[in-house]
């Protein structure tokens, strides 16, 4: 370009006229058994921001069973921020299989081209998500951690971490519509639920005969949850690491924990070495946590376990080493004996409580 | 029994380091690997055909480098071996990756029937779990993730049983070969491979296909071509604006370091004391 040709006006982004009939931005609403996976809704309040950054609807899409509550999930959706939803009821749509659930959100997606399509990085949400993906033939980024629309091009960039989190890249699906994303449950806050709002429900059709899929399912067994701990939705949590030395010395971020009412938590090599129990892994390849408060001893705050309770509203890390990462992100520290301060952290807590119990 | 395994070859992502300075990864003396999950997948193969017979297949694409990933899984056992490698792959997605393999796989069908594909969970560098079920797409050919165990194959009828890690439980399910499987990790362990694979693999002379090899024509749908996905911007995770504040007293004696922690965090944090006071016994 030459210096002396006068500054051209800043080139105005058209929107690819391919794209003009693909509007609004759509949730996939997972639900099995009439339950909802809560990732669901966590996707509804970001989706709500989306769709409003675009000055467009949100719609929540639900399958089930006819003998499900679906209309029933779709006032939910309505609570949790949606305008509208598509409900599709089928008995080809009673359990999860991939064949009829990709035939389905493929079809409604065809006729009613949302320009934005977000699922929850679920183990049923990564099955559908990448067989619709490659269906439509468009871009789908996974795991993200952060939506934004870019106003000029109403494009949607898709911000998620990579090389298991020690770099973060964000990503554009510019030539393909829908663009679509998959979100880590946890990821995004929860948002609150407005009883009052409701919304438009549009009944599809699905003509997909049960002799036509190949897939059966034989028996489904349900997990045993009774004693199962749920980190993702804890409001404390106590968690411990390698610099506990020892098994027997994890006993004391389980009285930390019964104090406080939390749950425990540890890092991938207690786990691995058998001291708790897999599903209290937090990280990268473990639970994603957003508890009010993360309390983390003897963690030294690699990346891996980072990006799994960065979330945490408060994060109280004690760790011998005073330039341990964990220091750098946590909002306050102790530079000490795990096993000293462990316990000491029990007493004036549990003296602390009885305290306030008692002025009422 | 014809598996072909896709896998991998990655860095070894717990001794990545990012360059303070330009934001890249400094992949310099980083050990590559096979992605650890595909081992799994690979090593369900191998317990197949110690049942039925018949061959196993590994696939990758990737620069030349990752032979030495193949030359690893033929030292587990692995038959057979192709190394897809060609540079208009470069800056392929996992639409276009998916679109790759599947191109390979299809050729490998031309010159023997396959019966299983397999690939790991997810990968530990793109990380996205895309791929098998873009190849299963392609392929059109049914799709089973996140598989615990393979309970029965019954090659006459030519169906399969197995277990899959579903949302809240366990599904069984029956389908039809050829399929894909996604094998779940921590679900069998992974061979010590015996001394003649060992020097099998060393001498195998493995196959090296470039695009034409794996019958893919059309430029436009691998590389970045035939990628929707565009990475726009690459950079490190914002430090958080503060550093922790470090409690500390005189003697810093535990129990006083306690005391100070609790009144400084619930003068600053008085709805996390309200909070804890609720919930704690
Ligand atoms: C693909 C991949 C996925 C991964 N996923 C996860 C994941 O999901 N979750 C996860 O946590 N990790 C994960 N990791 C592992 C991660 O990289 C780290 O190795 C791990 O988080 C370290 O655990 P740690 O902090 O307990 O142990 P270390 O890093 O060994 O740290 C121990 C800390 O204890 C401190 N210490 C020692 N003695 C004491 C004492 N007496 N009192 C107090 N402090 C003491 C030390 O100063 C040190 O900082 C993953 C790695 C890879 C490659
Ligand atoms: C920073 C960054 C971010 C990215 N984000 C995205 C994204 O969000 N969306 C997207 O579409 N692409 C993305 N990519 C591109 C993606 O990483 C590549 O397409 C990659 O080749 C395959 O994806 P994966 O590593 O996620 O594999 P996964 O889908 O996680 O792999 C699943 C299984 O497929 C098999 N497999 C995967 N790759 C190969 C291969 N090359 N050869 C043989 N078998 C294989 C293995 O069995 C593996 O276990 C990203 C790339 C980078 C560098």
């Amino acid at each position: 370009m030459s210096e002396q040709a006068k500054k051209p006006a800043r080139k105005k982004v058209e929107l690819d006229p391919r794209f003009i009939n693909y509007r609004h931005v759509w949730v996939f609403v997972e639900s099995e058994r009439g339950e909802v996976h809560p990732v669901s809704w966590e996707l509804l309040g970001e989706g709500r921001k989306l769709a409003d950054a675009l000055g467009v609807q949100l719609c929540g899409v639900v399958m089930a069973g006819p003998g499900e509550r679906g209309r029933g999930i779709c006032a939910e959706a309505f609570h949790y921020g949606a305008d509208q939803c598509y409900l599709v009821q089928d008995p080809v749509l009673t359990d999860y299989r991939n064949e009829p659930y990709t035939k389905a959100l493929t079809d409604l997606v065809n006729t009613y081209q949302p320009e934005i399509l977000m699922l929850g990085a679920s183990t049923l949400g990564r099955d559908l998500a990448g067989s619709v993906a490659t269906t439509l033939k468009t871009g789908l980024v996974a795991d993200c951690t952060e939506l934004v629309i870019d106003a000029e091009s109403r494009n949607l960039a898709s911000t998620r971490p990579t090389f298991g989190g020690s770099l973060l890249c964000t990503i554009l699906t510019q030539r393909h519509r829908p663009q679509m994303a998959t979100v880590r449950p946890r990821v995004m806050g929860m948002p609150e639920a407005d009883t009052s709002r409701s919304g438009q429900i549009i009944e599809v059709p699905f003509s997909m005969l049960e002799t036509s899929i190949i897939t059966k399912v034989l028996e489904f067994i349900p997990d045993d949850t009774r004693d199962k701990p749920n980190l993702p939705f804890a409001d404390i949590i106590v968690s411990g690491g390698r610099g506990l030395k020892k098994p027997e010395n994890f006993q004391l971020v389980w009285d930390l924990a019964q104090v406080l009412g939390a749950e425990v938590g540890g890092s991938r090599p207690v786990v691995q070495a058998g001291w708790i129990e897999l599903d209290r892994q937090v990280g990268q390849s473990g639970k994603t946590v957003r508890p009010k408060l993360y309390i983390a001893a003897g963690i030294s705050g690699a990346i891996q376990h980072r990006v799994g309770m960065d979330g945490a509203d408060v994060i109280i890390a004690i760790n011998s080493d005073p330039n341990a990462p964990i220091f750098d992100f946590a909002h306050y520290g102790i530079v000490g004996n795990a096993m000293t301060i462990l316990p000491a952290l029990t007493e004036v807590f549990k003296s602390h409580l009885a305290q306030a119990r008692k002025a009422g | 029994m014809h598996s072909v395994v896709c896998i991998k070859q990655v860095p070894d992502s717990a001794q990545i380091r990012v360059h303070p300075v330009t934001n890249t990864i400094m992949r310099q003396g980083v050990p590559a690997i096979i992605n650890p999950y595909d081992l799994f997948a690979l090593e369900e193969a191998l317990r197949l055909k110690d049942r039925f017979g018949g061959t196993v297949t590994v696939v990758t694409m990737g620069p030349p480098m990752a032979e030495a990933a193949l030359r690893k899984c033929l030292s587990y056992g692995a038959d057979d071996a192709i190394l897809v490698s060609d540079r208009a792959f470069a800056g392929s997605d996992t639409l276009a990756t998916s679109f790759a393999l599947t191109s390979t796989i299809r050729k490998i069908m031309e010159n023997m029937p396959v019966d299983l594909i397999f690939t790991g969970k997810q990968t530990i560098d793109g990380d996205t779990a895309q791929v098998g079920p873009g190849i299963a797409k392609r392929l059109d050919c049914q799709l089973l993730t996140y598989v615990s165990k393979i309970v029965d194959v019954d090659l006459e009828q030519r169906e399969i049983q197995v277990e899959r890690r579903a949302e809240g439980g366990v599904q069984f399910l029956k389908t039809a070969m050829p399929c894909l499987i996604t094998m779940l990790e921590g679900t069998n362990e992974m061979r010590f491979g015996d001394l003649d694979d060992l020097f099998r693999a060393a001498r195998y002379d493995l196959k090296v296909w470039n695009k034409e090899a794996a019958g893919i024509d059309d430029a436009e749908m691998i590389g970045l071509k035939g990628s929707p996905t565009v990475v726009s911007k690459v950079f490190a995770p914002r430090p958080r604006s503060q550093r922790a504040e470090m409690i500390e007293t005189q003697d810093n004696d535990p129990k006083n370091l306690a005391v100070t922690l609790l009144a400084k965090m619930f003068t600053q944090h008085p709805k996390l004391e309200k909070e804890i006071a609720k919930r704690a016994r």
